[in-house]
């Protein structure tokens, strides 16, 4: 008797965890099929279709879009995509450099203010970015625009040629991304000096290092898992922006982003949009995989991306 | 077999024998004259500060929190600068030179490990700062984790290590750079009570071992009295006394260095004829070493010197008192008494006399040559 009631409690208690397993992590497994899976499952169909009147996709399925990612079209073989494939390479790479370059020094700098202060110098930097993506780009459009103060000076200086503006050109896209992707480095930065002890400053110098010694040996080290999070933060989203070379690079810088997004609307040849979006998550895949490589070996071991 | 182990051991303890004198050479002496620092308008934490550490010595700076000791220690390390003054260590002026020149190393209140290096890596940073070859490096890496008892400690990451742990190995950090003076910032103070009596005595032993001269800094007296050799007790930055912890202990310099000690009885002296002084408690017979003109200042009586009950000789001094707390430690026992309406603590040890009781009525005998004199 005894027993069975055991039995039966523990089937209960079974029951119940079940039931409990399956309410916290329904809504979560629902959200990824239907907004990951699903359409990622569609994307890849469309990639391998071809393409039918109006751009739409149809079959049979064939491996047409991706020859014409590779540049192979009627008049043979043409270098447009894969120039576009290195640009956004090199813009990303560009970019996130420069994000590195600006935002060490500011993070470092804020958490050298006062503790009061702090809170409110994160805000700044923030704070841009509660702003319309788009507006803020035409913000930038306006600023660099032929005939503005800035493009004057650079006019003056020599940088560019008379009457051409700093926009469009792929410099401005640069800027463009820089400007846009600023706090998401300064922040996981701001996070890594948060946690370093001074003392150990004072113990490097203390132990024979040099300031520049000290730094490249008891600080950088230190603030490289916030470092490599920024990385990751700002440069998978800049490989695949489509509003800044669209707005600031005036057709001439054209990014992968823009390349997808032209298929599916003017340029109507869904199945090429969708190898290049496969392309897109592939490149960013391998970027992943290489940062984590990097992280795990200067970490230490320690798993510091992602 | 029996010659072969002979000669390791004549190889080793030559090698030990020819390390220690290497360290003894190596050992400084600081001389401070007149060090000062302010930190903003107000706040004063040296106010200008004369000391002089002999070569070999195990010298604790002593105070409590805001006293200035960690000021000083900071500005012997390098790390902080002073506003005024001169320094030498070993005879050379170091006032102005930066840290990373100073052949001095610090073990950190925080330890200061860096995380993101294993154990060897960090006792290595040194070394490899200083630019010293490999194979130098990890002979005298091994030699420092031996000697410390790190044993496979050594290819840990900092952050899986316990606290007594990282104790140690902040201080082999430093002493692997046989450094001229080793200076402690409260090494201790984050350890439980039990390690902490143990690793007192063991750095009191690794400093007498190595001669090297350490300056330690803690705001704990009985952990100084143990350790050091001489004691400089600080306040509001200015150096109250400086000397044995005997002597700081027993003819404290003044009633600031007293109540630090952890004296409690002390009495204002009203009126002093001869050897004769009047406090609250009565009129005491002092020792005539004791004889002062004026009459200011305060009775120090050191509740260990105390004796309870039974015959008070003649030439002592004779008080009565109620026993008013009874505190039992084991070892001895802690009266707190009344005497004319004055508290007044006695420590008695606990030798199988007779131990009063609450509310008793008791004779107290003091020697005069116990009582000391200490200025206001």
């Amino acid at each position: 008797m005894l027993q069975t009631s055991q039995t039966a409690s523990r089937r209960h208690a079974v029951v119940s965890e079940t039931r409990h397993l399956l309410f916290t992590v329904t809504p979560g497994a629902a959200w990824i099929i239907v907004f990951l899976v699903l359409p990622s499952v569609y994307l890849m169909a469309v990639a391998f279709m071809t393409n039918g009147p109006y751009g739409l996709p149809q079959l049979p399925l064939s491996l047409n879009s991706f020859e014409q990612l590779a540049g192979v079209g009627f008049l043979g073989w043409s270098p447009g995509n894969l120039y576009t494939l290195l640009r956004s390479l090199w813009q990303t790479i560009v970019a996130t450099g420069l994000v590195v370059l600006v935002a060490y020094p500011i993070a470092y700098y804020i958490t050298t203010c006062r503790a009061r202060w702090r809170p409110i110098m994160l805000l700044l930097v923030v704070v841009p970015s509660w702003t319309n993506q788009v507006i803020r780009t035409f913000g930038w459009m306006n600023l660099l625009a032929p005939g503005t103060p800035l493009s004057n000076l650079a006019e003056i200086l020599g940088l560019i040629s008379p009457n051409m503006g700093l926009y469009p050109s792929n410099f401005a896209v640069t800027l463009g991304l820089v400007y846009n992707f600023l706090p998401f480095m300064v922040l996981p930065l701001y996070a890594a000096f948060e946690k370093l002890d001074t003392a150990q400053v004072e113990a490097a110098q203390d132990l024979y290092a040099k300031p520049v010694r000290a730094f490249w040996n008891a600080v950088f080290p230190q603030t490289l898992p916030g470092l490599l999070a920024g990385v990751v933060l700002v440069a998978i989203p800049a490989f695949g922006m489509y509003v800044i070379p669209e707005l600031l690079g005036g057709g001439k810088a054209m990014m992968l982003g823009n390349l997808v997004a032209t298929q599916f609307s003017g340029g109507s040849n869904w199945p090429l949009g969708a190898a290049g979006a496969i392309l897109m998550l592939i490149a960013t895949f391998i970027g992943l995989f290489a940062m984590r490589r990097i992280g795990k070996r200067l970490g230490g071991g320690e798993e510091v991306v992602i | 077999m029996t010659d072969l182990t002979n000669t390791v051991n004549t190889a080793d303890r030559a090698e030990v024998a020819d390390t220690a004198s290497r360290d003894r050479r190596g050992a400084s002496s600081i001389r401070m004259q007149g060090l000062r620092k302010q930190f903003g308008r107000d706040s004063i934490a040296l106010a200008g500060v004369d000391l002089d550490i002999k070569a070999g010595e195990f010298f604790t700076l002593l105070g409590p929190s805001g006293c200035g000791k960690t000021t000083l220690l900071r500005i012997l390390a390098g790390l902080e600068e002073a506003d005024d003054g001169q320094l030498t260590i070993g005879g050379k002026d170091v006032i102005d030179m930066p840290p990373h020149r100073r052949s001095v190393n610090t073990v950190f209140q925080s330890y200061a490990l860096f995380p993101h290096l294993s154990v060897r890596d960090n006792l290595a940073f040194g070394l490899r700062m200083r630019g010293e070859p490999a194979a130098e490096r990890n002979r005298k890496v091994a030699e420092v984790a031996e000697f410390i008892k790190l044993g496979p400690l050594v290819e840990r990451r900092v952050d899986q290590l316990s606290g007594g742990q990282k104790q140690r190995i902040a201080l082999a950090r430093a002493l692997v750079c046989e450094p001229d003076v080793l200076l402690l910032d409260e090494p201790l103070s984050a350890l439980d009570a039990g390690l902490r009596g143990q690793l007192q005595v063991e750095l009191q032993r690794l400093q007498k071992r190595l001669g090297m001269t350490f300056v330690f800094v803690t705001h704990d007296q009985d952990e100084a009295m143990v350790m050091s050799d001489r004691i400089a007790v600080l306040d509001s930055g200015i150096i109250q006394q400086v000397g044995t912890p005997s002597e700081v202990y027993e003819h404290p310099a003044n009633a600031f260095v007293a109540r630090f000690m952890g004296h409690d009885n002390l009495f204002a002296i009203t009126a002093s004829e001869d050897n004769w002084v009047d406090t609250g408690l009565g009129r005491l017979q002092l020792d005539p070493a004791e004889q002062r003109d004026t009459p200011d200042g305060w009775l120090l009586i050191r509740p260990e010197t105390l004796e309870l009950g039974g015959d008070v000789p003649a030439d002592y001094n004779r008080l009565e008192g109620t026993v008013e707390e009874r505190l039992y430690r084991g070892s001895r026992i802690e009266y707190r008494l009344t005497v004319n309406g004055h508290p007044l603590t006695a420590v008695a040890g606990n030798l199988g006399q007779r131990i009063h009781d609450v509310g008793d009525r008791v004779t107290i005998g003091i020697c005069p040559e116990d009582l000391v004199r200490v200025a206001a």
